[in-house]
């Protein structure tokens, strides 16, 4: 028998997090305490021994697209920069509980993602390849085998877009993305980082060509290195300095459904339908839809959208026809023209900048943290996000995941 | 069993007996009832057990707010409140506790209306029903939404109003922005016919929207306030007026507020006991009116006690802890409470508008409301705290006399307790929202209607502060839950999204073709005969074409027809190589990159005259290319007179391919000279085919000789068939997208989006010739960054596996020689029957410096060696295309 601790399910903890005044000044101020901002934190503390930190927060923390995604965790992308951060964040997802000693409700069901077209399934098989010359567990199922995975998949040829088969990562799958919020914050408390609420930055403070602080609605404060982690605020707090990021924001939208008891016990993805979906552990569906095209802050998008993702999932799984919606939101995800983040110094002394995840930000929630920690801790980034730099853009080195991997989620 | 039948009143027809079935109990009511109102009527106090604690619960509400009697309706188990489901003859329902079971199928499709409106008014009730009025009287387009199940007759006036559509049984989902209001409509029909439209989903655009949208009550926090039996006094008053039941025997009423004691009045009126009215209040408001009911100022229920439905009902001062060890014990089956209103403005929310705390109101309201939206009705009394609403005293939670609050129930669906929010708020937690994910209080399909209020007040109470410091969680789209059928609407099968078919697709069907999906397109695949595979299909279409003729539709090519003075300069700007220097009647293989470098799409230009070009594109490209040219055009370069249109639809074409198309051709336009000399190669001509007056372009995707002739489209069919017949002794073969493809990669012709995935550019794919040094297109600036200069960046090559009959797959990584990691990727792969063995194109990085030496693909967790190869394998000379 493995001598694992059953972790901490999170409404037995005494208490997760204080409620701390900030201080005047930090070694490492980070701003946005979604799940990129707080793993970075405890990463820092954890993996640097550096805890005089600050993550501040205008809102509540884990209250943005930490709050509003939908949970799938897997690590099959295709360009070998891509696989390697997020196999090395699947890697961490795998020994979180322990890490955090918090239940995450880390569930590996496996990932599918469906093929609808002759390109399709070029496309798919070559992911599933990629991966293996990554070391990445995937498997291409033909209709039939996806049948005996999944069975309340329609794989007749009738429907519009039939499906022609589809990739298998077994050991993604979904996680609760507020006890990830919840985990890294109550460790990251533990080791003696204030996470300060109701905190919003409005500016830097700066001497000639360095970041020596941040003004705040709660004061100055000053800091050591500032971090930003704001998702598609990054772009606004980055243009107050003057740094035009290539970031473009837009509503993605998602619903949950009414409790049903369990019959899909996957994670089914399909980019050519614009489809996701997943059981939660309750018994609602988590569904994703198709980005939004406009840009937008708001966290809402157009309601068309969620009629053709349903009319979608419908021909797809029969058994949804009757199944209630019960609520539709939006998320705003932060996408940069090659659909990979930009993680590492700014061209200003002292300032970070961990953006632009688009729709793969809460798989990398881990990984993200980790490196992140690494390069303002060293002040250089780690092999992992030495790919993910800024100057990418300039030099021409994209890592493109829009091609194959369409709008993955 | 304490619900009972009056022996008159409401607006039921008691002489239409109803019978149904819960949980396979045969139980009578009456047309006009719900589910709810027969239950109670019928003495039916527990409907579920609670779904975390497996408490009892009964029936709270009677609108869509009730918490707890959900039922699954048989045969198909759909998912409803009994509060919503109107009883019909032999209707089936079960209780559902917690999770609900998994529905069956049902295919119905729903209706997706739009309609446009000056005023759409929100609720008709009787402030509702005066707004429509207004609203029909000042002229102009109005509909009225009313979500009931039983909304009674029209006024006069509105009856026979022109412009007027009134829709019962239709609840406002959702507001959007510019007042778009999302509806369903449940429609009359007997549940489980399949009916056409048994839903309907209304996007109704509106100048002005009226909410008269009402108030939901809100219950009291109390020790063990969950028990059957205790009920929202509102709500119990609807049983009594509208379908003539009492919810108990003996009563007690609960209230905050002065709109409860006409329950009580009522109650006692109808025969039932009314014991007493307590109130929180000191002094009860001005229009308390207890009509002889005793009433206990000043006090609260600090408990209940009972089995499975209410026995009893505890009573104390709301002050003076002394009292609190003796309280007074009243029997009773039925506790009627009122906590205060809720004005109903959810759909405010949905589009951003915040609610606030108004301590006059003593709940939630909005101050700002948005522009052309009015608050009429109930709702606007209770925003604004008017009358019975101003005489709220909110209380928030009643103490247990031991200080336990795991037992005040706060939602009930959830089963989450004050205690709950004690936890949350020990554990650190300050914000509502994550108060609300930590208990999941207003998260259950009610979307806490009747819980958040309370959760804000208990949860201030806890943390000393005020409901103003407080705002409430976000409101979300859809107001009440809908089947995922009805968004979905009849957008299925082919309505799902259009299927396009070409002019000749009758032929292609006539002819046996297999069809694959590009884009919307349906595209003859190949055309395997009787017993012969898809593989020796294409092998044998692609040898007619090398060694004889064959045909092919093409008519799916994206076409853009691009006229006026500045045609040449804009002809220029978007493709990298030159155009505008082009002799009218010719032709060029073009090719565009997007801004940053990367190749885009391709296609043939040909000039038709000065200022007149014809563009084609990929199948799959073509309205994305058109996107990306008026983006452009209008944006970036608006002084240019130019106009573009698509006219894909316009032209059918088929390609006649092989070494016999010049006498295919020459037999069917004998007008035409045919010889190579006077028709070269990248040319155009106009002339009858066969009566047909067509476009004839010298051009070739195979690398044979080889022409594609367009006509009219309603002319395609009867090309086809023309040219079929022609050449019937040439043996023409109609040739599939397979083959096709298998032709132009024997040639090393790429396919955009096969061999290039957006991160490919031209010199990547040898195409650097193309690349015009002395002129500006869009994507120039981008190819000077150094990464794009590379020697080591993924190239195109030829690949050759050493088994030739061993076909690679399509995908397949090429591995470097070490390590993890990939080195590209074979892009297309396929059996030639010119070259008598499979081959395959692949991009590799650095490949055009390894050609010559091996490379191994990943094939199935192997390592199989390929030769790396020049891509061109067939006719690189080109000596085969003037035939």
């Amino acid at each position: 028998m493995s001598g694992r601790r059953q972790p901490l399910d999170p409404h037995l903890v005494e208490r997760l997090w204080r409620t701390p005044a900030p201080k005047p000044a930090y070694d490492v101020v980070v701003v946005g305490a979604g799940g990129h901002g707080l793993s970075t934190a405890y990463y820092l503390a954890k993996n640097h021994g550096i805890t005089n930190v600050a993550v501040l927060e205008r809102g509540w923390l884990g209250g943005g697209n930490m709050g509003r995604n939908t949970t799938v965790v897997r690590s099959n992308y295709l360009w070998d920069q891509s696989a390697a951060i997020y196999e090395f964040s699947l890697k961490l997802w795998e020994s979180l509980e322990d890490e955090l000693d918090f239940d995450v409700l880390l569930s590996q069901r496996g990932v599918v993602a469906l093929a609808h077209s002759t390109h399709d399934v070029r496309e798919i098989k070559r992911r599933v390849s990629a991966n293996h010359a990554n070391g990445i567990d995937a498997e291409w199922l033909e209709p039939a085998e996806l049948k005996r995975f999944v069975p309340i998949i329609n794989i007749s040829p009738e429907v519009r877009y039939p499906v022609l088969g589809g990739s298998l990562q077994r050991r993604g799958g979904i996680a609760r993305h507020d006890h990830v919020a919840w985990g890294y914050a109550h460790a990251a408390d533990r080791m003696g980082v204030d996470i300060i609420q109701n905190c919003e930055v409005t500016d830097f403070l700066r001497d000639g060509d360095r970041i020596t602080g941040v003004q705040t609605t709660r004061g100055p404060i000053a800091a050591g290195n500032v971090a930003l982690a704001a998702a598609g605020h990054t772009s606004t707090l980055a243009d107050r300095l003057g740094i035009r990021l290539p970031i473009q924001s837009h509503p993605l939208q998602a619903l949950v459904s009414e409790l049903i008891e369990p019959f899909l016990d996957t994670v089914i993805m399909s980019n050519t339908v614009h489809v996701y979906v997943s059981q939660a552990d309750k018994g609602e569906l988590v569904m994703g839809a198709g980005i939004d095209a406009f840009n937008s802050y708001a966290q809402r998008g157009s309601f068309l959208i969620i009629e053709r993702m349903l009319a979608a999932a419908i021909e797809l799984f029969p058994i949804f026809s009757q199944v209630r919606v019960l609520r539709t939101w939006a998320g705003i995800v932060d996408v940069c023209p090659d659909a990979s983040p930009i993680i590492g110094p700014l061209p200003l002394g002292n300032l970070y900048v961990n953006t632009g995840w688009g729709t793969g930000g809460f798989k990398a929630t881990p990984a993200s943290g980790w490196v992140y920690a690494h390069t303002i801790a060293t002040g250089q980034p780690h092999e992992l996000n030495a790919p993910f730099q800024l100057d990418r853009f300039r030099s021409g080195a994209l890592v493109d995941e829009h091609g194959a991997a369409g709008v993955a989620h | 069993m304490s619900g009972w039948r009056l022996a008159h009143g409401g607006l039921i027809d008691r002489s239409r007996p109803v019978f149904f079935t819960f949980d396979g109990r045969r139980l009578a009511g009456f047309s006009g009832d719900t589910v709810a109102s027969a239950l109670l009527a019928n003495g039916v106090d527990v409907v579920a057990r609670s779904i975390k604690l497996g408490r009892p619960r009964g029936i709270v509400a009677a609108g869509t707010e009730e918490p707890n009697a959900l039922i699954a309706v048989e045969p198909g188990l759909a998912l409803r409140r009994a509060t919503e489901v109107e009883l019909v003859d032999g209707l089936a329902v079960r209780s559902v506790s917690g999770r609900a079971p998994a529905p069956a199928i049902d295919e119905t499709p729903s209706e997706h209306v739009w309609h446009h409106a000056d005023v759409v008014v929100v609720g008709a009730g009787a402030a509702g029903l005066t707004a429509a009025q207004d609203a029909v009287a000042a002229g102009g387009r109005v509909v009225l939404l009313e979500g009931g199940h039983a909304a009674g007759p029209l006024p006069d006036g509105l009856v026979d109003a022109a412009d007027f559509v009134f829709l019962p049984r239709t609840v406002a989902v959702g507001r959007f922005d510019s007042n778009m209001i999302v509806a369903h409509e449940r429609r009359r029909g007997t549940p489980g016919a399949n009916t056409a439209a048994r839903d309907r989903l209304w996007h109704i655009r509106a100048r002005d929207v009226v909410l008269a949208t009402g108030a939901v009550e809100r219950p009291l926090v109390f020790a063990d306030n969950d028990r059957p039996g205790i009920m929202l006094a509102g709500s119990v008053g609807v049983y009594l007026q509208r379908y003539g039941v009492a919810a108990g025997r003996r009563a007690v009423v609960f209230t905050a507020n002065d709109s409860a004691y006409v329950v009580a009045r009522d109650l006692q009126a109808a025969g039932v006991d009314v014991v007493a009215i307590v109130d929180t209040r000191v002094r009860p408001g001005p229009t308390a009116d207890a009509g002889g009911i005793e009433v206990l100022s000043g006090h609260v229920v600090a408990g209940t006690t009972g089995d499975e439905g209410l026995a009893s009902v505890l009573i104390v001062p709301r002050d003076g802890d002394a009292d609190r060890a003796s309280p007074t014990v009243v029997e009773a089956d039925l506790l009627a409470v009122s906590g205060g209103w809720d004005p109903a403005l959810r759909l405010l929310a949905h589009t951003g508008a915040r609610l606030r705390y108004q301590p006059s109101a003593g709940t939630y309201g909005v101050t700002e409301v948005p522009p052309r939206v009015r608050i009429t009705g109930l709702a606007a009394d209770v925003n604004g705290g008017v009358g019975a609403f101003s005489t709220l005293d909110p209380v928030w939670l009643v103490p247990a006399p031991d200080g336990s609050l795991d037992r005040h129930f706060v939602d009930l669906q959830r089963d989450a307790t004050a205690a709950d929010i004690r936890r949350a708020v020990d554990a650190g937690m300050r914000s509502p929202e994550h108060v609300k994910r930590f208990t999941t209080i207003g998260t259950g399909n009610d979307q806490g209607r009747t819980s958040g209020t309370n959760e804000l007040g208990v949860l201030a109470a806890l943390l000393g502060t005020t409901l103003e410091q407080l705002g409430p969680t976000t409101f979300r789209t859809p107001l009440v839950p809908i089947p995922m059928r009805v968004l979905g609407g009849p957008y299925r099968g082919e309505l799902f999204d259009p299927v396009r078919t070409t002019p000749i697709h009758g032929s292609h069907v006539a002819a046996g073709a297999l069809f694959e999906n590009v884009g919307q397109w349906k595209r003859a695949w190949a055309y395997p005969r009787e017993g012969e595979s898809f593989d020796d299909a294409v092998l044998r279409e692609c040898r007619a074409v090398r060694e004889g003729v064959g045909i092919m539709d093409v008519s799916t090519l994206g076409k853009i027809d691009v006229q006026g003075p500045d045609a040449g300069a804009f002809v220029d700007r978007v493709y990298t190589n030159r155009f505008s220097t082009l002799k009218v009647g010719s032709s060029r293989y073009g090719l565009m990159l997007r801004a940053d470098g990367m190749v885009f799409d391709d296609g043939t230009a040909t000039r038709l005259a000065d200022d007149h070009f014809h563009l084609t594109t990929t199948t799959g490209g073509a309205a994305a290319v058109l996107d990306w040219l008026e983006e452009w055009l209008q944006t970036e370069w608006p002084d240019l007179r130019v106009r573009l249109t698509s006219v894909t639809d316009e032209w059918a074409g088929v390609a006649i391919a092989g070494p016999k198309s010049r006498e295919l051709l020459a037999r069917l336009a004998p007008n035409l000279d045919v010889s190579a000399e006077a028709f070269p190669f990248m040319t155009v001509r106009n002339e009858y085919l066969s009566e047909l007056p067509a476009r004839i372009f010298r051009i070739s995707f195979s690398g044979e000789l080889s022409y594609e002739v367009y006509v009219k489209s309603w002319y395609g069919r009867a090309l086809w068939d023309a040219i079929a017949a022609a050449g019937a002794d040439l043996d023409v073969t109609p040739y599939g997208t397979e083959a096709m493809h298998v032709l132009r990669a024997e040639k090393g012709y790429v396919i955009v989006g096969q061999e290039t995935d957006g991160t490919v550019t031209a010199a990547d794919l040898g195409l650097d010739w193309m690349l015009s040094k002395r002129k500006w297109f869009i994507g120039l600036g981008a190819l000077d960054r150094p990464h794009l200069t590379r020697p080591d960046r993924r190239q195109l090559v030829g690949l050759l596996p050493d088994d030739p009959d061993l076909h690679v797959p399509e995908g397949s990584a090429l591995l470097p020689s070490g390590g993890l990691g990939t080195a590209g990727n074979v892009t297309s792969s396929y059996r030639s029957a010119a070259l008598g063995r499979t081959f395959a194109l692949g991009l590799l990085a650095g490949g055009r410096a390894r050609i010559g030496s091996r490379v191994d693909a990943q094939v199935a967790g192997w390592r199989v060696p390929l030769d790396i190869v020049e891509p061109v394998l067939w006719d690189p000379q080109n000596e085969r295309r003037d035939g």
